[in-house]
């Protein structure tokens, strides 16, 4: 099985896929909602000047999460999607 | 009357549809909460009146903020005929959630995707027939901005709801079916019974939501039978139930767009780009800065002034004419001095700020159309942490600015409900746009040349201010953590202008309506209680007049704050009523009929030093009426918003006092 790591201990510009959430269950569903699901793929944009929060690229859009929260998602690194079609 | 319900996403371009179809004028932006209640209007379509509600932009049916679960009630309780759920093209899997969710609500639903335009520019297509397919709901491609496909959009509505056929049940994988079908047949009873759509309440069950089997009254029986089948089905996913059905509606959705959608994604690199920019490591905090710093200095700053300059001019040569044009008819000395003193004098003064309101409304209608609002939240996150709010607070303050009241009302999107309140509390001390004129008065008159950096210093004051209240309520009344932050960075859009002057003049219009109306009324009402005598008797002397009598028993608890006459202190009480009008109520004690008179006036009432100390108190004392009923309704609670109000004005008084009681040993105490 592949190494996991925390989301939010990712580099900004790495490409991860989402392995499993923790946390309490309202945390969890509006993650979920907001397409953070097991599988999806995320990338680690940026972070803000002060360290904290993150900006995440998940299903074609940006979302900005503190690193406390990202640090619930369990995820597993991917090499970056190639961008020939622009998408992430 | 048909019945129509608009949903979807914060930031879809559902307003705009919904001011496109009514003809009305609700403020739009490029940021989660612009509507905070639920708006409803009126259109025909082929002469059938049509009633439409357009719902706060929400991300799922699940009531995460008090928005959300106000949307997805009102869709239940309003049994609207048609739902029309609001799809963004550039973010098409985000917002198809919110549609299946809006599927299993048993009622007819319209698919409008909305910003195809957008998606075609940056090179992807959508093939709305393949979705159609796929959803069994017919989907339309709409413009909202263009209006174009609105017509169409129109007439399939009306069909829809006329024929009233609900959508077909989604097909999720066979595990996820079975378990959504048995749970619907044990709550098939008390759903009917209470006019509840069974589908949608299956779903919730399923996912562990425990207000649904609250409102289903749910004996404990078919809850733990519930319960059973749902962990069977979520024991691959860890037990996460939630998680398990998200994650299938969004298989569900991805196999869609594998097959309707080609993404393009120049947008987002543009969006990128920008932001590798204004949310760089070491530039985003210095450039969040200047731009503040440029909306000042454009509002205060030499365009501000010269318009406010030429209105001045003008509103003193309509003074003046009027004048001699009632002597020359021989009009009486009171209709001379209502008119002059004031009608053009008291109401036409604080028209003359306008210019300066206008920019800085417009300042902040382009950083909420450009999408830059929702970076500012991201950048503010950390440092509002210290106060135990989040960055999300930070659009209602910075609306703040403008005016409390909708900034009071913006707070609804907060994800808790004690930083909602933290929220409603904090925001009064953002130095509202109402009371500029105060500043603006006071500043040119005794700071000239320097008036930028004492407006400056004031709003530092307010926020100063808020800043140590957050804290004191943070370890006080407010203990607790901030909730998650989780916020959607929407791509930048070029702000149109059209939009965005609109947005502005709807504001200014506001204002303009004010003067008209409270501060008309108000100024005559002053002017009578000035030229009458406790006995109801015309005098010419504001000195035996009523005022003078109500000025003097409150005049002297201002004393030590540096500004003890009757007249300010009667100024202060019309505050109340407008912050606006403290400064024409001032124009109208003092018999000054123009600003330059006006401006003569203080100079002999006031030091600097007691100006700023005067600044100061208005710039924290209690809200306007408006603001403060807004505050209790959003606290639910006169006593509490009655307690702010008072805490604020003891606040205003205190530091009022400070400034004063240091300044005596300074140079402004000249």
């Amino acid at each position: 099985m592949a190494r996991r790591y925390l989301l939010g201990g990712l580099r900004p510009g790495q490409s991860a896929v989402i392995r499993s959430v923790k946390g309490e269950a309202a945390f969890c569903l509006r993650l979920a909602e907001m397409g953070l699901t097991p599988g999806a793929r995320v990338l680690l944009c940026r972070r803000a000047p002060l360290g904290d929060p993150i900006e995440l690229i998940v299903r074609g859009y940006a979302l900005a999460l503190r690193g406390e929260d990202a640090n619930r998602i369990e995820v597993e690194k991917v090499r970056p999607q190639r961008r020939t079609k622009g998408g992430y | 009357m048909l019945k129509a319900a608009l949903c979807g996403n914060p930031n879809c371009g559902k307003t705009t549809l919904y001011n496109r179809l009514t003809g009305q004028r609700q403020a739009v932006g490029n940021w989660a909460g612009v509507t905070v209640q639920g708006v409803y209007g009126e259109l025909r379509i082929k002469n059938e009146r049509c009633i439409l509600i357009d719902l706060p932009g929400i991300y799922s049916l699940s009531a995460f903020s008090l928005e959300e679960k106000a949307a997805w009630q009102a869709l239940i309780k309003e049994e609207p005929d048609l739902i029309l759920s609001i799809v963004d093209a550039t973010n098409l899997e985000r917002s198809l959630y919110l549609s299946l969710q809006l599927l299993t609500l048993g009622r007819p639903v319209l698919i409008a995707v909305n910003m195809l335009d957008a998606l075609r520019s940056q090179g992807g297509w959508l093939d709305c027939a393949a979705l159609e397919d796929a959803l069994g709901v017919p989907v339309l491609p709409i413009c909202a901005r263009s209006g174009e496909g609105v017509a169409r959009l129109c007439e399939a509505a009306l069909q829809q709801a006329r024929a009233g056929k609900t959508p077909p049940a989604l097909s999720y994988s066979q595990k996820a079916g079975q378990a959504l079908n048995q749970i619907e047949r044990m709550i098939a009873v008390a759903c009917q019974a209470r006019r509840l759509p069974a589908a949608f309440y299956a779903a919730r069950l399923l996912a562990g939501d425990s207000s649904a089997a609250q409102e289903l009254g749910l004996s404990e029986n078919v809850l733990r039978q519930i319960d059973g089948i749902a962990s069977a089905y979520a024991a691959p996913c860890g037990g996460d139930r939630a998680a398990m059905l998200a994650g299938e509606r969004y298989r569900l959705i991805a196999r869609m767009a594998a097959q309707a959608l080609h993404p393009g994604g120049r947008e987002r690199e543009r969006t990128e780009r920008i932001d590798s920019l204004l949310l760089h490591r070491l530039l985003a905090l210095p450039i969040f800065f200047l731009m503040l710093l440029a909306v000042f200095s454009v509002t205060f700053g030499p365009a501000g002034r010269m318009l406010k300059g030429m209105l001045e001019g003008l509103n003193g040569q309509l003074g003046m004419a009027a004048e001699r044009l009632l002597l020359a008819c021989g009009a009486p000395e009171w209709t001379r001095s209502l008119l002059c003193d004031a009608v053009i004098g008291g109401v036409g003064g604080v028209l003359s700020f306008l210019p300066q309101m206008a920019l800085l409304f417009l300042s902040l209608a382009l950083l909420e159309d450009s999408g830059y609002m929702a970076r500012a939240a991201f950048l503010m996150d950390r440092p509002l942490r210290a106060l135990g709010l989040g960055g999300k607070s930070f659009i209602p303050m910075l609306m703040g600015f403008g005016c409390t009241t909708p900034a009071v009302m913006a707070a609804r999107a907060m994800g808790s409900e004690r930083e909602r309140r933290m929220t409603v509390l904090l925001v009064p001390f953002m130095s509202c746009g109402a009371r500029l004129p105060i500043y603006a008065l006071f500043s040119s008159t005794f700071f000239p040349g320097k008036e930028g950096r004492v407006v400056f210093f004031l709003y530092l004051t307010g926020i100063a201010v808020a800043l140590l209240c957050g804290i004191f309520l943070k370890n006080s009344s407010f203990a607790g953590k901030p909730s998650p932050f989780i916020l959607e960075l929407p791509s930048y859009r070029m702000p149109r202008l059209a939009d965005t002057l609109r947005h502005t003049g709807e504001r200014c219009k506001g204002f303009l309506y004010k003067a008209g109306t409270v501060i008309f009324a108000m100024n005559i009402v002053c002017w009578l209680l000035q030229h009458l005598t406790p006995g109801m008797l015309w005098t010419g002397d504001a000195q035996g007049s009523i005022f003078a009598y109500l000025g003097r028993v409150i005049a002297p608890v201002f004393t030590p704050l540096g500004f003890g006459g009757w007249q300010e202190a009667v100024a202060l009480l019309g505050g109340l009523i407008a912050k606006e009008s403290v400064v024409s109520t001032l124009g109208i004690l003092y018999g000054a009929g123009s600003p330059a008179a006006l401006s003569a006036a203080i100079r002999t009432r006031f030091t600097p030093l007691s100006a700023l100390s005067f600044m100061v108190f208005c710039l924290l004392y209690m809200p306007c009426l408006s603001a403060f009923a807004t505050i209790c309704r959003e606290l639910h609670s006169l006593r509490q918003g009655l307690a702010a109000a008072v805490l604020q004005t003891a606040i205003a008084y205190l530091a009022a006092f400070l400034v004063y009681s240091f300044g005596l040993y300074s140079p402004l105490n000249g």
